[in-house]
């Protein structure tokens, strides 16, 4: 756990200077399913072993495609699991979480003081975010009042010069969230998770029920909110245009394991794992020719993967040893870190 | 020769008597899909544009409040019910948007396909039934062995919606209505099962309509496509014509409302995309 004393106000403006830990640090993280029916013990391995940094103000994509474990990942980074799910190995840094303490460890008082006010969420269901019974305003008052302090017209005004910043007025905190649109809802949840000026912002699928038209809108508004208020976001969608369109770094998950991860702009030009390759490879694109693109077989079955490395059953390039041992990412350019024997250049 | 299908001035609207609202799902719609060469039609629209409704409606499954749908000069209204459904469904053959939802999860996938192959296909029972389903799964890149006695949570999305093709093949049918067939598939699988559509009108001769908000694949794929927007047609012609200069304001809305990697447009003029977008601190 880095503990790092720079004041809130310096941090938030730290630019380029000395290294600086990064926001957040998941190490070899493990999140298995774990259940047990009539004495038959199952596992399903939906992250093993996930390395990856966060930095300062900065929008760091995670694809994955269904079954990929990235929904997983995001619970275990977030201290959401339930059972069957288990941590059962590796830790997840936060640089806001002071002293030697990991999110597992806190209070439920220590969560609510950091919840909102350090590490926030933009869901993919905006509805199921905002209280349906009650108006938008009383979503703020519910969320922020407390970490924001200031009460009556003194809150207000810090509430309605946020909801500036995603174009809505002040007219939408009187609102129920069924009369707005989905868009506007978005905004809204965007405004929520932005307004303390949290460190870390984690959204999960924020578009995917979005409307085509109004999905770019709603992208370009996460990325100029984030850039104002200068969080950090962990933005995680099976989708890549949203990744091209507005990542920073990408890293794409299969399989419960990270293969690839670079700048978004080096991974979409010049992708090296087989996996990623293929899967850029098939994006379609209007004004080219249709991608010719296949890919024998489906996602591992995580309760019992293939041995080695999880996409050698696919692979174009597997060789015996891909069968056998599991590669790490491992860097193999400045910023560019792949897993894999046959591009990766693993000894 | 008369056309494959032919939508005249089809409306449908929703609601009204006791409601208050009355919703005009499609409004006043025609086209058609010729009737001697097979095409991929495409109808292109964000929610609400009254796509589905009109896969409904030619599915039989809605009727409309004015015009009329022809399949192959009959009335689709007279084919919708009794004896004469199984007749519009040897000729239309639905294909839906989520694949986990389209198949019964306590049954074996294969027994819709059998199933399909004697009722519309004509095979008989047993291993004529087994042949016509094998030929079929082959058409669409799987294999029997791959997927008899599995249920649907033991397959992939992509793999289901392979299935649910194959199993529309069985019936023989003139047209496909494709709602949405690859949103609830993954990005790796999805190019393969829209490519397939240009497979099948070229080798078996079947027209597919193919409803979908995704301009790319529609780019792709497409003979035609034509552009909806609150029910209404907007503009419609040649696939890459239209995708590539939309003349009517909304289409070229839905246009620019594509995704582009923004690297792209740092090429060539030396600044990084990373430097146009940091802002100044």
């Amino acid at each position: 756990m880095s503990a790092t004393p720079a004041a809130d106000g310096e941090r938030k403006r730290a630019t380029a200077g000395a290294p600086r830990a990064p926001v957040l640090s998941v190490d070899d993280l493990k999140a298995y399913y774990r259940t047990r029916h009539f004495g038959i013990e199952r596992e399903v391995r939906a992250v093993d072993g996930v390395s990856f940094e966060v930095r300062d103000n900065e929008i760091y994509g995670l694809a994955g495609e269904s079954s990929s474990g990235k929904s997983t990942l995001l619970k275990a980074i977030a201290a959401a699991m339930r059972p069957p799910l288990h941590v059962v190995g590796g830790t997840v840094r936060m640089r806001f979480l002071e002293g030697a303490k990991s999110l597992y460890a806190a209070s439920s008082a220590e969560l609510a003081q950091l919840r909102w006010r350090k590490l926030s969420y933009i869901m993919q269901g905006s509805m199921s975010a905002l209280n349906p019974v009650r108006r938008v305003r009383r979503s703020f008052e519910d969320f922020a009042a407390r970490h924001l302090g200031g009460t009556g017209a003194a809150f207000e005004a810090k509430v309605v010069a946020h909801l500036g910043l995603v174009r809505l007025d002040k007219g939408v905190l009187d609102a129920y969230p069924h009369e707005l649109s989905g868009g506007m809802r978005q905004r809204v949840t965007i405004a929520l998770a932005t307004i303390c000026r949290p460190d870390l912002v984690i959204a999960d699928e924020p578009t995917t029920a979005l409307d085509v038209v109004v999905q770019k809108d709603v992208l370009d508004m996460i990325r100029d909110v984030q850039r104002q208020v200068g969080s950090s976001l962990l933005l995680v969608t099976h989708d890549l245009g949203v990744h091209a369109y507005l990542t920073d770094r990408l890293a794409i998950m299969y399989g419960g394991r990270l293969v690839e991860e670079a700048p978004t702009e080096t991974l979409f030009r010049s992708p090296l794992h087989p996996y990623a390759k293929h899967l850029i490879a098939s994006l379609p694109r209007i004004g080219e020719a249709a991608p010719k693109v296949t890919l024998p077989g489906g996602p591992p079955n995580l309760a019992e993967p293939p041995p080695g490395c999880r996409f050698h059953p696919r692979c174009p390039l597997a060789m015996e040893r891909c069968r056998r041992d599991t590669p790490t990412l491992t860097t193999v350019a400045p910023q560019h870190r792949v897993a894999c024997f046959a591009v990766g250049g693993q000894a | 020769m008369a056309p494959l299908l032919e939508l005249t001035n089809v409306s449908k609207t929703f609601g009204g008597l006791l409601r208050r609202r009355r919703v005009a799902a499609v409004r006043d719609v025609s086209f058609s899909l010729a009737g001697d060469s097979p095409e991929v039609l495409t109808l292109l629209g964000q929610s609400g544009s009254g796509k589905t409704t009109i896969a409904r409606m030619i599915l039989g499954l809605e009727t409309p409040t004015a015009g009329s749908l022809r399949l192959m000069a009959e009335d689709i209204a007279a084919l919708r019910r009794g004896a004469a459904r199984r007749r519009l469904l040897g000729l239309v053959q639905p294909i839906f948007q989520n694949p986990f939802e389209a198949f019964n999860p306590l049954r074996h996938v294969d027994h819709y396909l059998l199933l399909t192959a004697q009722r519309f296909g004509g095979a008989g029972y047993g291993p004529e039934a087994q042949a016509a389903t094998e030929a079929s799964l082959r058409q669409v890149g799987l294999s029997l062995a791959e997927v008899a006695r599995r249920y649907p949570h033991e397959l992939s999305g992509g793999q289901l919606q392979r299935l649910a093709i194959a199993r529309a093949l069985l019936a023989k049918p003139k047209l496909i209505v494709a709602d949405e067939p690859v949103s609830m598939v993954d990005a790796s699988l999805r190019m393969a099962i829209v490519n397939l559509f240009q497979t099948l009108r070229a080798q078996l001769g079947i027209s597919i309509l193919y409803i979908t908000h995704d301009l790319a694949t529609a780019y792709l794929v497409s003979d035609r496509v034509a552009i909806m927007r609150d029910g209404e047609v907007v503009e419609s012609g040649a696939a890459r014509q239209v995708l590539t200069h939309p003349q009517h304001a909304y289409s070229r809305q839905l246009r620019d409302a594509v995704l582009v990697p923004r690297f792209t447009a740092g090429d060539g003029d030396g600044t990084t995309a990373e430097a146009k977008h940091r802002p100044q601190l």
